[in-house]
């Protein structure tokens, strides 16, 4: 009874069982969800696990050149449970780039970035941006020979544009070299600024989606076919359908995040680099410079491209090419279905293609260029973009299959 | 039939990876530590403050710790482990003074650290795999770190040993290349007692690396656990849920 009036009390002035109605209680999702579609709520939980354990390491962490590396291992030795929260946030960096990918996958297959949803989807690669550069700039804080080496590359590759190219570095750097005016902006940055867009940005992303509704394995809007309150037919409630059933998928997703976490923190030198248990040495280079693994796959594209015409700035442009293209996919997919179950062969080719091809240009982004290697880039770089420059035309000539008016049941 | 046809696309990617994985050089010896053996650790805390410490530090351990550890009682850690302090709490540091750089070519680097920079198999290799060159200053070469600046502080343990050398042609005609060693004059302890004193400081040193390692493997079996059940629990939940959609 108070609860109930205190709630009243509450909602004449803030709309707070509206709220919870719109996404949560009453808003209707398709109910043949699959696999595919925990990815987005254990992004969720990634993004909250990367903010709380981040406050946590700030509290010790010290962003002078002097005394970084020295604080992270005060938090892995003196402070209590130190270790276990910097695990969770240096684990948490690769599980949120492992998640956000195959959330993006997710899109491709069922066409989820196709209209109506594509501000979700434009919100989205926002976020995908904003995440590298925070994942980037987190990566150089512990300040180690790698953190030093590889800002020292990706904050170069600027130089290589023309005319503002040399003070750009400057200016990015605060320096003439990375140094202490470096790793306090990036400290900055990374810990107020971009994790504050990032929030925005995700609640911008949730907001479009739940405007236009969400997208199933079948490609096919539930709001055609309506109850007589109203509700779509194959829809059901966020909660507690989905808030249940995203329990298992983050029990599933915490069994995998944990073992990483007590028995293979640095995965292999993967998650942590040897070299970055070295401290920053301006002097010596380790011997093989490659960035973390979530960005090698646009690495080796950077890598893959010639110079020509006396300059490299073509690689840097291709790799940011990369990236922007992905903004452009609502409108180079042509296809009259959403749902790659409807779709003709030449999409599953061209996506099977496409996924190998950005796991072998990882693959050639953490090996040094010799070998194999640098032919294998340059022939996924082409087959990267050829899946979306080819889009309007492969979808438009592609066969498809009769869709169905209803979903087509549930796992 | 399409999601076959993809899983045995991955697979043979992974195995071309694989095959274009295999690098030439002197592969490394394998340590076989074991980091919850404390027996082992106190044997690597022992030999490491009697032969390494007087160069290298440990700056990120603190002695109290190491001894709460690996159960060194106070008693034994302040008579026979601290060299540099009486203060139990304090960081193991080493004697060695800043100018020591103009002693060696280099200062003597902290080791907190160098397990998990290197590995464990290299600092094995790299420990047992000293041998006689009179072209270096301290008239000894490292198969593992070539040219290196250390002298053979375990000569008198491991004794001596010569570098081996195998013909491999190439474009230029016949080359000596580096193949490994073999003893030259044996040293106080026998080739297997050497390599178990050596396999001790490389365990300690890999605990020094991550003091936490034991432990949050051992928490890691139960975390497992809690999840398996939280996991079967979530998953009753969803079913109770979702019987009524259709």
């Amino acid at each position: 009874m108070a609860g109930e009036r205190l709630l009243g009390w509450i909602d004449q002035r803030f709309p707070l069982t509206s709220l919870w109605k719109e996404h949560l209680a009453e808003y209707y999702a398709p109910k043949n969800f699959n696999f595919w579609y925990y990815f987005g709520a254990l992004a969720l939980l990634i993004l909250v696990n990367q903010l709380v354990t981040g406050i946590f390491l700030t509290m010790n962490y010290k962003p002078s050149s002097a005394e970084a590396f020295s604080s992270i291992e005060y938090i892995m030795r003196d402070v209590n449970w130190g270790w276990l929260i910097r695990y969770l946030h240096s684990t948490g960096a690769s599980a949120f780039f492992i998640v956000v990918y195959l959330h993006m996958f997710r899109a491709l297959l069922y066409g989820s970035h196709r209209k109506p949803r594509e501000l979700v989807w434009i919100f989205g690669c926002l976020i995908f941006l904003l995440l590298m550069a925070e994942g980037f700039m987190g990566y150089v804080l512990p300040w180690g020979n790698m953190s030093y080496w590889g800002a020292q590359v990706i904050v170069s590759l600027f130089g290589s544009l023309p005319v503002v190219g040399a003070s750009l570095v400057e200016w990015i750097r605060g320096d003439y070299y990375i140094a202490d005016a470096t790793l306090n902006r990036f400290f900055a940055l990374h810990v107020a600024a971009l994790p504050l867009a990032l929030i925005f940005l995700v609640i911008a992303h949730i907001m479009a989606l739940h405007e236009v509704g969400s997208n199933n394995p079948d490609g096919i809007d539930i709001k055609k076919y309506k109850d007589a309150n109203g509700h779509p037919l194959d829809g059901i409630p966020f909660h507690p359908y989905y808030t249940v059933k995203d329990l298992v998928g983050v029990a599933g997703f915490l069994l995998l995040f944990c073992a990483v976490i007590f028995f293979a923190p640095t995965f292999g030198g993967l998650f942590l680099e040897a070299p970055n248990f070295e401290p920053a040495n301006a002097l010596q280079t380790p011997p093989h410079i490659a960035p973390v693994w979530y960005f090698t796959p646009f690495y080796a594209m950077l890598r893959a491209v010639p110079s020509f015409a006396g300059t490299q700035v073509w690689g840097v442009l291709v790799m940011g090419a990369s990236i922007v293209v992905l903004f452009f996919v609502p409108w180079l997919d042509r296809s009259p279905v959403n749902s790659i179950r409807y779709r003709g062969p030449i999409y599953k080719i061209m996506l099977t293609i496409f996924v190998l091809s950005f796991i072998a240009l990882a693959v050639c982004g953490v090996k040094p260029p010799s070998g194999i290697y640098p032919t294998l880039a340059k022939v996924c770089t082409v087959l990267y973009f050829a899946f979306f420059l080819l889009m309007p035309w492969y979808t438009k000539f592609d066969s498809v299959k009769p869709v169905p008016e209803r979903v087509t049941g549930h796992v | 039939m399409y999601k076959s046809w993809v899983l045995i696309a991955v697979a043979l990617l992974c195995a071309g990876v694989a095959a274009a994985d295999e690098e030439g050089g002197i592969a490394l010896r394998h340590a076989d530590t074991d980091i919850n053996n404390s027996e082992s650790l106190q044997r690597g805390a022992r030999n490491f403050m009697n032969y390494c410490s007087g160069c290298h530090s440990l700056k990120y351990l603190r002695y109290n710790r190491m001894a709460e550890d690996l159960k060194i009682p106070e008693s034994e850690l302040a008579g026979n482990l601290m060299f540099t302090t009486d203060k139990p709490f304090e960081t193991i540091n080493s004697a060695m003074p800043k100018d020591s750089e103009s002693w060696f070519g280099k200062q003597p680097p902290d080791l907190s650290l160098m397990a998990r920079a290197r590995g464990v198999d290299y600092l094995f290799s790299y420990l047992t795999g000293f041998y006689v060159d009179k072209t270096r200053p301290w008239g000894v070469n490292n198969l593992y770190l070539p040219s290196t600046a250390m002298p053979h502080v375990l000569q008198y343990q491991q004794g001596l040993q010569k570098p081996v050398f195998k013909n491999e042609p190439d474009a230029a005609g016949a080359r000596m290349v580096l193949d490994g060693v073999e003893s030259m004059t044996p040293g106080a302890m026998k080739t297997e007692e050497y390599d178990q004193f050596v396999r001790d400081i490389v365990n300690f040193l890999d605990y020094a690396g991550e003091p936490v390692k034991a432990k949050r493997q051992s928490m890691g079996v139960f975390v497992t656990l809690f999840l398996l059940m939280f996991f079967a629990f979530a998953y009753l939940l969803k079913k109770e849920y979702w019987k009524d959609v259709h």
